[in-house]
């Protein structure tokens, strides 16, 4: 038994967080609400109540998952940035302006849109790469200043250059058929982006634990001074780092773009890139893990929708809900007493059997 | 006389699961030194840490004169007369001598620093127990032996009854040490019970009433040390017999390999750490180079390896010179590098022993296509590593930080030493592992200079640049002072002056 709980202790430290979440959340309901019951049913179940509300989880999911990969791929190099919301961004308002402005069939289109949206969340991931590898700058303060840049930038390319003079809002002109994601779920918004998503998760995962570049982005990340050593291009892989984390970020924004909005309407930019720190942190920036993470944190956020719609419980009791995960998971002295006791137990059983055996 | 510490069942687990301590129980009398010996690992300085509030054990008791205390942390201990002097001092480098030794005891004018009395009590204390320091000066600005002495005060002053030191003589030259033995003499006549740390048996003989072995967590015995030699105490830590010879020099004349000529470095202080450093190495042989700690070792060894750039100088390898290149360029024409801090350099801990074994070589064919990584050759290529260098793992798979010291250090050494190198830079390489570790490394070692390798041997240990080396070097504040061949009966007497720059070889005549 004790074996089993050093070998998972990761995962049942994190279900016994989500458990107290829950608790302290029942709680909460119970004190707030008319009817806490209804409350219970929708804050626990609630996007399975129609089938378009379980699309929205994975609709939502797709770009949170994206940006997770984008934050790991540095966060593993020991990047610690936050620079996904702006290249998210950005890269959505360029790839929109070049899709409206541009014709092609879609076989085409759809590639290119991508890869200049990938392109261009990479030159953003590039500055504050270049600008750490080369005078030790912080990329925490720089991405985190960067993502100003990056919105009121892009605002200034889609409200004065693509906006559509026509529509009540300030959004772009409509992206043509040619660059949509199709959504191919009825009921739902489910698009091609989202496979898109899982493909990618796949590939950062190959990349990080089965390629020559990825060993290189963990080795720097686990000990610099060890990768330096080993004859390891650090230099390089900091800026890489940042450059591959920023494609993504990039793939992340546009392809929400053109499988659910067809244009680009927003006017903030839309919280991705953090949840996707968050969803690093919490998947340990491992590709599989933080996509479920990922889906978990859009499961409580349509909770929230539902029980905004449906109940006296404000939508804010999931917020409450994911920061006490959050803390409690990131907290490393969470339950690492308990882990110490059951190490020394373990210890000490395995001792007696030397002993006995010799 | 009677017992002033008595230990009973102590049982330590640390919280990676490594038992440090399989219930020990050890007595020590009062007005002894008291030296526990052990191989790295064994567990002495865990129990010592136990005794001074730095570790808290599962299990077991303290006794102190008579007495049964409860020891939370280095208060507690200070406050029953116990006192430890660290293997890495614990000072404030920017403070004087006095202002350290009444930290958190100085005494007071109002709310200001009373100079005048604690000048006085300085005084005092040293004089009393003989132990000179001067005590206006920046601990920064005196050398290590008197670092240790203020160390030693410091317990003093607080009222230590018993006295620990962990491993006092790693950092001092044999005049140092010899002074420290006087030292510890003084304090047994003051009545002082001193608890010694060591694995340097020849110093454990030499100083210490009692002897206890540690192996493996557990007391395999404590004697007087006038029954003991010190090829038993050997014998009883390591479990088998240990060789401590001088390795005869390799009698084939090798061709220079590595040639530096006038490396000189100046440091981010504008601080000049290496001045006109030349040295050849030969194929066939070890090149020692001794010294006290911080005198431009860990420079020289860096900007051989690529690590760190020359201010000028050249380095040539064979004759194509190699200043100033990348690490990678640089272990590509076959240089291999232990380096001094295995922690820091050598190994990633929380990567396996696979990423750690492969990081010099995942880029070669052998390990991998144009973008995978073979696994199956990495896992078979660690495995036999593992085996051939007799590596203590569960499984390759394993992070390096669930290993002991001295099998971390074979992780180093067994990369190092596989890529077949034409000159190994050894700095440090047996520094921390126990002794059984440590044969091994030097054997490797000479077996890779008896198939043709030079080897560079830093190190801070005069008994293994004496046992190992065909030529020393002697360092001091970054400038090579002296050569030696290594001759049969060289001691580490005859080195001593030239470490410490009381003498120099154009001076010597």
């Amino acid at each position: 038994m004790d074996k089993y709980v050093l070998k998972y202790f990761n995962l049942i430290r994190t279900i016994i967080a989500i458990l107290i979440g829950i608790f302290i959340c029942i709680l909460i309901i119970f004190i707030i609400s008319k009817d806490p019951q209804d409350g219970l049913r929708y804050f626990l179940l609630g996007p399975f109540t129609s089938v378009s509300r379980l699309g929205n989880v994975i609709e939502m999911a797709s770009p949170i998952i994206l940006c997770g990969l984008a934050i790991a791929i540095p966060f593993q190099a020991e990047q610690f940035n936050v620079g996904a919301e702006g290249a998210l961004f950005i890269s959505a308002a360029v790839a929109t302006g070049f899709g409206v402005s541009t014709a092609f069939p879609k076989i085409i289109h759809i590639p290119l849109i991508l890869l200049v949206a990938g392109g261009v969340g990479a030159i953003w991931g590039f500055i504050p790469g270049i600008l750490k590898a080369k005078w030790n700058t912080n990329e925490l303060v720089v991405t985190l200043m960067m993502n100003y840049v990056a919105l009121f930038l892009s605002l200034y390319i889609i409200n004065f250059h693509f906006r559509d003079k026509k529509a009540n809002f300030l959004v772009s002109y409509q992206l043509p058929k040619t660059a949509w994601f199709d959504q191919f779920i009825e009921n739902t918004r489910i698009h091609y982006g989202v496979l898109l998503t899982v493909v990618l998760v796949i590939l950062v995962y190959i990349l990080l634990y089965k390629t020559k570049l990825g060993y290189e982005i963990r080795m720097t990340g686990l000990n610099i001074n060890f990768a330096k050593y080993g004859g390891i291009n650090t230099f390089k892989i900091i800026v890489l780092s940042q450059v591959i984390g920023g494609f993504i970020a990039g793939i992340a924004g546009i392809s929400e773009v053109m499988g659910i909005h067809r244009r680009f309407n927003w006017q903030a930019t839309p919280g991705y890139g953090w949840d996707g720190v968050t969803v690093a942190i919490i998947g340990r920036n491992h590709p599989i893990l933080i996509a479920f993470a990922s889906i978990f944190i859009a499961y409580i956020r349509v909770s929230g929708q539902v029980l905004n719609l449906l109940t006296d419980v404000p939508s804010e009791i999931v917020t409450i809900f994911e920061s006490i995960i959050i803390l409690l998971i990131t907290a490393e002295a969470f339950l690492s007493q308990w882990k110490y006791k059951i190490t020394v137990r373990e210890a000490e059983k395995r001792e007696v059997k030397v002993e006995s055996a010799s | 006389m009677g017992t002033i510490l008595s230990l009973k069942d102590i049982v330590k687990v640390y919280p990676n699961g490594v038992i440090a301590n399989k219930g020990v129980s050890l007595d020590i009398e009062d007005g002894v030194i008291h030296a526990i010996v052990g191989e790295n690992g064994a567990g002495k300085t865990t129990l010592m840490k136990i005794v001074f509030g730095l570790e808290e054990a599962q299990e077991g008791e303290i006794y102190f004169k008579g007495k049964k205390i409860k020891i939370k942390n280095p208060y507690d201990a200070i406050k029953n007369g116990i006192g430890m002097v660290h293997q890495h001092f614990m000072l404030a480098p920017d403070l004087t001598v006095y202002e350290n030794l009444l930290l958190g005891i100085e005494p007071k004018r109002g709310i200001f620093l009373n100079t005048k009395k604690a000048i006085e009590i300085t005084k005092k204390v040293s004089n009393d127990y003989g132990l000179p320091v001067p005590y206006d000066k920046k601990i920064k600005d005196l050398p290590i032996g008197l670092r240790q002495r203020v160390e030693i005060l410091k317990a003093l002053i607080r009222n230590a009854e018993l006295l620990i030191l962990d491993e006092p003589t790693s950092v001092l030259t044999p005049q140092e040490t010899e002074v420290l033995f006087n030292t510890l003499r003084n304090l047994k006549k003051a009545g002082k019970t001193i608890i010694f740390i060591s694995h340097k048996l020849k110093e454990v003989l030499e100083i210490a009433d009692k002897v206890t072995v540690m192996r493996d967590g557990k007391i395999v015995v404590t004697k007087n040390a006038e029954d003991l030699t010190e090829h038993e105490i050997a014998y009883l830590m390591v479990g088998r017999e240990i060789s401590f010879e001088r390795i005869p020099p390799n009698n084939k004349e090798g061709e220079v390999i590595l040639e530096a000529k006038n490396i000189s470095f100046v440091n981010e202080d504008n601080i000049k750490v290496l001045k006109d450093v030349s040295l050849k190495l030969k194929s066939y042989e070890i090149l020692g180079l001794c010294g006290v700690e911080g005198n431009g070792q860990t420079e020289l060894v860096e900007i051989l390896t690529g690590l760190r750039k020359a201010s000028s100088g050249k380095i040539f390898l064979k004759d194509k010179e190699i200043t100033n290149l990348l690490p990678r360029e640089i272990r590509e024409k076959k240089v291999s590098h232990i380096p001094e801090d295995r922690m820091k350099n050598g190994v990633a801990e929380r990567a396996t022993l696979e990423e750690n074994i492969i990081v010099d070589r995942y880029y070669k064919n052998s390990f991998s296509g144009r973008l995978l990584l073979k696994e199956k050759e990495i896992e078979n290529h660690t495995n036999e590593l593992i085996k051939k260098f007799n590596i203590v793992t569960l499984s390759s798979k394993n992070p390096v930080s669930s290993l002991s010291g001295g099998n971390i250090q074979k992780v180093v050494v067994a990369r190092e030493l596989s890529s077949d190198p034409l000159i190994i830079i050894a700095d440090q390489p047996t520094r921390g592992i126990d002794v059984g570790s440590e044969e091994l490394v030097h054997n490797l070692l000479k077996d890779a200079r008896d198939n043709g390798a030079g080897i560079f041997l830093v190190s801070a240990d005069l008994d293994e640049i004496l046992k190992l080396s065909t030529r020393i070097l002697v360092i001091y504040n970054g400038e090579i002072v002296k050569e030696f061949t290594n001759y049969e009966g060289l001691t580490g007497k005859e080195l001593g002056p030239y470490m410490l720059g009381l003498k120099k070889e154009n001076e010597d005549g």
